[in-house]
């Protein structure tokens, strides 16, 4: 049964494959037929088939891993010692970590901002313009392709050649600094601005959900108010100021929250375009390094629960939020 | 769609686009719209802002394009763009060598982690969504003593990150003497999943008005028999946009899969191989250019074909963080 585990060719593969889908069809075919006895089953029973299987999932998946980890984080990096709150203290005052945590501050803070700024922007120039469709779809494609596809493609956007005679740029953003007469840049390497040019990337992925969520917002919005608001005298900036934006607050902070937590995040950008070298890393990736890499568990552990930490604020707003919107109506 | 994890932030049901909305007369409507389309069309700043983020939005994109299709030493030598001052003259040349490269070459060899890719995706996406409609169904509509706190709970499990988890399930998966197959990447972006599809898909099932279920149920059919006769059907829009998150999610990661496949050829799907290789082959560009194109495609064309189901789920509120 070695090839269960182990599979080589691809037939194998597909092999272990049907036999995975199979198991599980048996396996929640049993279930159901156990409990499918109208009448002679007691009530309870037929919950625990339906829900059973999830509960036991997340119970094995998510809750028990996420105590443990709760308590590697206060032992040393073998998980031998008890340190206290050591790990945590060096990942907020040791130098390295704390460029970490600036960097991930910096992304928390531009990212969600300009996404949804740019999102918001084009959801209104292209409304019920002639090519909305095709525009839409323009922004919309990147959320299609993996973080790591779309780094690959913005290193090319980077890409950077020395500065000699005979020689060619050929990333598009230094061949425009040399057009420009200007010197080309090692824009992944130079810092602080790398950090800088590694959030655009996310911003290239998000701005297509923001826009998404904000065109369906926008549209929304009743025509009689829009009209009313036209026969005042309001026009282009003044109705996007007081008519468009407070319309859509609801489905602002939504947006900004979204496309906040997934920055904090974010890990795929970092690891394929610079690993966290050159002063990049963020606390996702950091978690990445120092369990996997470091082979530190401990405080591998702690910047997971960091993280943990720092998504709740953000959570418990936009549930207050919420209520506050539905409280209005 | 990071790789950041289960944690849907908000959870809300926006209001539905008012395309279709009949709202007043439809003389009144068309007027109005005619009006819009004058005034935007009058408005030069709003076009130029349109066609320059357009722009902006797809060269990124093209450039790699165009580049997978030209000869390595071009490559080396020019940007992608001289490939339009070139049109008329000849010199460009364009074959699907680098493909050919990237898919069989023996220090490539991306066919592989393309069957890889297939291979943990497939699973990944009918085991989740199978187990959650149960959960959701049970959620919705079979009355058991803690359905409500059990309900909280599990929605409250969407704000964990994955990264909480990895380490405990990695040790557990050696333990049991499975780690580094495909059976723990199976198992894993199935349970991660479970949170959100629960969450969602109830969210559809309660919207089934309930004299549909309780009608079958007047007729003697048990909770098995409703689910699959009288619930599914009418879901199929919901597992089709959960489906579809599902796949680009488990398609596009990077992280389950490097900590739970490692690095073996065996397992590896391509986010792996391609991330792996724009850090070692950081300069070969014919080969990257050609990889992230071999790995963008699959989710693009399911992507284009059922965006409509797409943008229902991303409007129900499920977003995958």
């Amino acid at each position: 049964m070695d090839w269960l585990l182990e599979a080589g060719s691809p037939a194998q593969k597909f092999g272990v494959m049907a036999v995975a889908i199979l198991l599980f069809v048996v396996v929640m075919g049993a279930i159901l037929f156990a409990v499918d006895r109208p009448k002679r089953v007691p009530r309870w029973v037929v919950a625990v088939g339906f829900v059973g299987p999830a509960l036991l999932g997340l119970a094995f998946g998510l809750v028990y891993p996420g105590l443990v980890t709760i308590k590697n984080s206060f032992f040393d990096r073998s998980g031998a010692e008890f340190v206290g709150f050591d790990n945590y203290v060096t990942a907020f005052t040791n130098e390295q970590f704390l460029i970490v945590l600036r960097n991930t501050a910096i992304w928390v803070l531009v990212a969600p901002v300009l996404s949804t700024l740019i999102g918001l922007v084009y959801a209104v120039v292209v409304d019920r313009s002639r090519f909305e469709r095709f525009a839409k779809a323009l922004i919309f494609l990147p959320m299609a392709i993996s973080m790591v596809g779309a780094s690959i493609i913005w290193r090319f956007v980077y890409e950077f050649k020395p500065d000699q005679p005979g020689v060619q740029q050929t990333g598009l953003l230094n061949q425009l600094l040399v057009w420009l007469g200007l010197p080309p840049q090692q824009f992944l390497i130079n810092q602080p601005w790398n950090t800088v040019f590694l959030i655009v990337i996310l911003i290239w992925i998000q701005s297509g959900f923001a826009m998404t969520l904000l065109s369906a917002a926008i549209k929304a919005i009743p025509d009689d108010i829009t009209e009313a608001a036209r026969l005042d005298g309001l026009h282009g900036l003044g109705m996007f100021r007081y008519i468009t934006v407070p319309s859509i607050r609801p489905a602002l902070v939504v947006v900004l929250t979204t496309i906040a937590i997934t920055t904090l995040k974010v890990f795929d950008i970092v690891r394929t375009t610079t690993a966290g070298q050159f002063g990049t890393s963020v606390v996702a990736n950091e978690f990445y390094t120092q369990s996997f890499r470091q082979n530190n568990a401990g405080l591998g552990a702690a910047l997971a629960v960091v993280l943990f930490i720092l998504v709740i604020p953000i959570i418990v707003y936009n549930v207050r939020q919420l209520r506050l919107a539905e409280e209005v109506r | 769609m990071s790789a950041g994890g289960l944690t849907q932030g908000p959870q809300v049901v926006l209001p539905e686009p008012a395309v279709d909305a009949g709202r007043g007369t439809r003389a009144g409507r068309l007027s109005g719209r005619a009006a819009r389309a004058k005034r935007r069309l009058s408005n030069p700043w709003a076009s130029g802002i349109a066609i320059v983020l357009g722009i902006l939005w797809t060269i990124p994109t093209i450039g790699l394009f165009i580049t997978s299709f030209r000869p390595e030493s071009d490559i080396r030598r020019s940007g992608w763009w001289t490939v339009f001052g070139n049109l008329f003259t000849g010199e460009n040349q364009f074959s699907l060598e680098n493909y050919q490269t990237a898919l069989y070459g023996s220090s490539t060899n991306l066919v592989q982690y393309f069957v890889n890719s297939i291979v943990i995706t497939l699973p990944s996406v009918i085991i989740p969504i199978t187990v959650a409609l149960l959960a959701a169904y049970a959620f919705a509509w079979i009355d058991f003593p803690g359905r409500n706190w059990l309900f909280v709970a599990v929605f409250a499990l969407q704000i964990v990150p994955i990264q909480v988890t990895m380490i405990p399930l990695l040790t557990a998966y050696v333990d049991v003497g499975i780690a580094g197959s495909f059976w723990t990447v199976w198992l894993s972006h199935s349970i991660f999943a479970l949170p959100l599809a629960i969450f969602l898909l109830h969210n559809f099932m309660k919207d089934i008005p309930s004299s549909l279920v309780e009608a079958a149920r007047v007729d003697g059919a048990g909770h098995v028999t409703i689910f699959f006769r009288v619930v599914m059907p009418l879901l199929v829009p919901a597992i089709a946009a959960f489906g579809i998150f599902q796949f680009l999610w488990v398609w596009n990661d990077l992280l389950v899969a490097l900590v739970f496949a490692g690095g073996t050829p065996d397992v590896a799907p391509l986010t792996v191989r391609v991330a792996e290789m724009s850090g070692s082959r950081g300069g070969d560009w014919h080969i990257l250019s050609a990889g992230a194109f071999i790995s963008i495609i699959v989710p693009l064309v399911v992507f284009v074909a059922l965006q409509r189901y797409f943008v229902r789920g991303l409007l129900a509120g499920s977003v995958k963080g």
